[in-house]
């Protein structure tokens, strides 16, 4: 026995360098010029997840992405980590997709790939963060679901125990394949790219499929198949005067005391008198 | 027929989420912009959760759609998502508000999925437009860009928000009016998916949240015993410790609980006061709603400065045991 599994990702802008896109004053477009193109940092989790069991288990693991044509370069990445073939969906036709239209050109790519056991998703992509596309996938696949996965176990090849991160908690879950896990960063830790792997990587197959090698309803795809619409763009101005204090740290101290007290904090200062008597 | 707007009653075993008085006191703001006869609804699913229909009614909620039952009693997206898809192509409420907690975040795109909707995530301001369509403020990039995020042909308009965005209004009690939900859809067979524990932490001292006076660590701290001064300092004026996202990965603060940002906590304190933080623009946008934003960061041009009331450039050192020994 095996397990096929499939990992989704993500390519997204190097979120080390969000500081620096902006907003075309003139076209109102999101500039990110010169910031590289990244495999979503989380969706190295999940190929990573996928790797160790394929390690347990034995079977294969099948990495797919909807992006542009360039993508290719991030999934030959996944390869290198291990994975067995990349599955790249591109076409014109799924552009300006949401979370809906893209979870579902996803799971009819997945759908082509014939049965699965498992589906591996980082929980949220870092440049959208709408962390939508991983149940919605689920819900389109039809298999049960679940998100932010930080601990994982697989004690019988098709059923696993599986943690999910809640406020201040956690659940224990039990979940049978076939079934999609959205993983959080703390569930493991992605191995690095050795030499040999991206030698390896090189020699194995990469596909890319446009919308006529998918099943799908058009009216589901890209921007028409997309129930929310972009209004449009703005940088929040967060802008403070940002008053430098001067002075000694004893000065600094007690001016800092001040702005707290202003701010509307009270200060217990036992046997003080700085404050008019104490408190 | 009357407009509705509907807010999910998350609730984890203890009692409802506060994010949950929030998104009502947010949906009787729009209900008003939106005009008419524009009823506030909240859906209600648990096991034992019927008293907190009046907490609900309290708030605003002129229906509360209740499922209790003891399958409903922990959290499952195949018994909680069926449910209330049903309930919503019934009752096709106009607007549906989740809260972007962690089930909220997976309850809210999958019961989308299955109306064909659409879901605005993690909205941090929201407006019903001259359409009477709304509109929500969804940030992308860490928060460095805000987008405009409408759902024009597919009802109902969902949207989900982080704790902490909408600030909980006065009550508004409303007679109790409690809707039965059908119980008779609940799968009988077993699922592929079991939900077997659920536990929370009690949290120590003042919840981050609800503090007043908030001092956050960055990667700036350097060090495990840094953090456990902010803790004594933020113990001192009974306020609480937070942190970005590395000095949670650098093992220091108490964990990812702690972490504000896009990523983590959204707060509004009276004050806030940073150690050792630059300024990326995820940990800035779950902090910028505070009331004073004082930065201590010993390199003067630190980004955070301009989105400060205060700026210290000092050893954070200096000022962090300054303060401990001024106060203690």
């Amino acid at each position: 026995m095996a397990l096929n599994i499939v990992v989704c990702i993500k390519p997204v802008p190097d979120p080390a360098y969000y500081d620096k896109v902006s907003i075309d004053p003139v076209t109102k477009r999101i500039t990110r010029e010169g910031i590289p193109t990244i495999i979503n940092p989380v969706d190295k989790n999940a190929i990573e997840a996928a790797l160790q069991l394929k390690s347990a288990y034995g079977g294969k693991v099948t990495v797919i992405t909807m992006a542009p044509p360039n993508a290719t370069e991030n999934l030959r990445e996944a390869l290198a980590m291990g994975a067995d073939e990349g599955i790249l969906l591109s076409d014109r036709a799924f552009g300006g997709a949401d979370t809906l239209a893209t979870s579902y050109t996803l799971a009819k790519g997945i759908e082509k790939l014939g049965s699965f056991d498992i589906v591996f998703c980082g929980a949220e992509s870092a440049d959208g963060a709408t962390a939508q596309v991983s149940s919605q996938l689920g819900e389109w696949l039809g298999v049960p679901h679940l998100w932010n996965v930080f601990a994982l176990e697989a004690p019988e090849e098709k059923q696993l125990r599986v943690k999910t991160k809640i406020e201040n908690g956690a659940m224990e879950w039990e979940i049978k394949a076939p079934c999609l896990l959205a993983v959080a960063r703390e569930v493991n830790k992605p191995r690095f790219i050795s030499a040999m792997g991206i030698i390896k990587a090189k020699n194995k197959p990469i596909s890319t499929w446009s919308k006529a090698d998918l099943i799908v309803e058009d009216s589901r795809l890209g921007l028409e198949g997309s129930p929310t619409k972009a209004g449009g763009v703005f940088t929040p101005d967060l802008k403070r005067k940002g008053e430098m204090l001067k002075g000694d740290p004893e000065q600094i101290v007690e001016e800092i005391l001040q702005r707290l007290r202003a701010g509307g904090i009270s200060i217990d200062l036992d046997g003080s008198c700085e404050w008019g008597g104490g408190k | 027929m009357k407009k509705k707007i509907w807010v999910f009653a998350e609730q984890v075993k203890c009692g409802l989420d506060p994010v949950v008085f929030e998104l009502l006191t947010k949906a009787g703001e729009l209900a008003a912009e939106l005009g008419g006869e524009t009823e506030v609804a909240a859906v209600l699913l648990g096991d034992g959760v019927e008293p907190f229909c009046g907490l609900l009614a309290e708030q605003g909620a002129e229906v509360v759609y209740l499922a209790d039952d003891p399958a409903l009693g922990m959290y499952n997206p195949m018994l909680y998502a069926p449910l209330i898809v049903e309930l919503a192509k019934k009752e096709e409420p106009e607007i549906f508000l989740f809260g972007a907690t962690a089930i909220g975040s997976q309850l809210g795109p999958t019961v989308a999925a299955g109306l064909s909707t659409g879901v605005a995530a993690h909205c941090v301001d929201m407006r019903i437009n001259s359409d009477k369509l709304l509109v929500a403020d969804v940030p992308s990039f860490g928060g460095k860009i805000l987008g405009e995020i409408l759902c024009p042909d597919t009802r109902p308009q969902m949207a989900s928000v982080k704790p902490g965005i909408f600030v909980q209004g006065p009550p508004c009690p409303k007679p109790l009016n409690v809707v039965k939900m059908d119980l008779s859809l609940l799968p009988k067979s077993d699922l592929p998916l079991k939900a077997l524990s659920l536990e929370k932490k009690e949290v120590e001292g003042v919840p981050l949240e609800k503090a007043d006076i908030v001092f956050c660590g960055g990667y700036g701290l350097g060090n495990k015993e840094n953090w456990d001064k902010l803790v004594k300092l933020a113990a001192i004026f009974g306020g609480a410790a937070a942190c970005t996202r590395p000095a949670v990965d650098e093992g220091w603060s108490g964990g990812e609980h702690l972490m504000i940002g896009t990523s983590g906590k959204s707060i509004r304190p009276k004050v806030y006061v940073g150690f050792g933080i630059s300024g990326a623009t995820h940990h800035i946008c779950g902090m910028k709603d505070s009331g004073l934003i004082i930065s201590v960061n010993k390199d003067e041009k630190a980004p955070v400065f301009e989105v400060s009331d205060v700026a210290v450039a000092m050893d954070l050192n200096k000022v962090l045991d300054g303060m401990l020994a001024r106060l203690s």
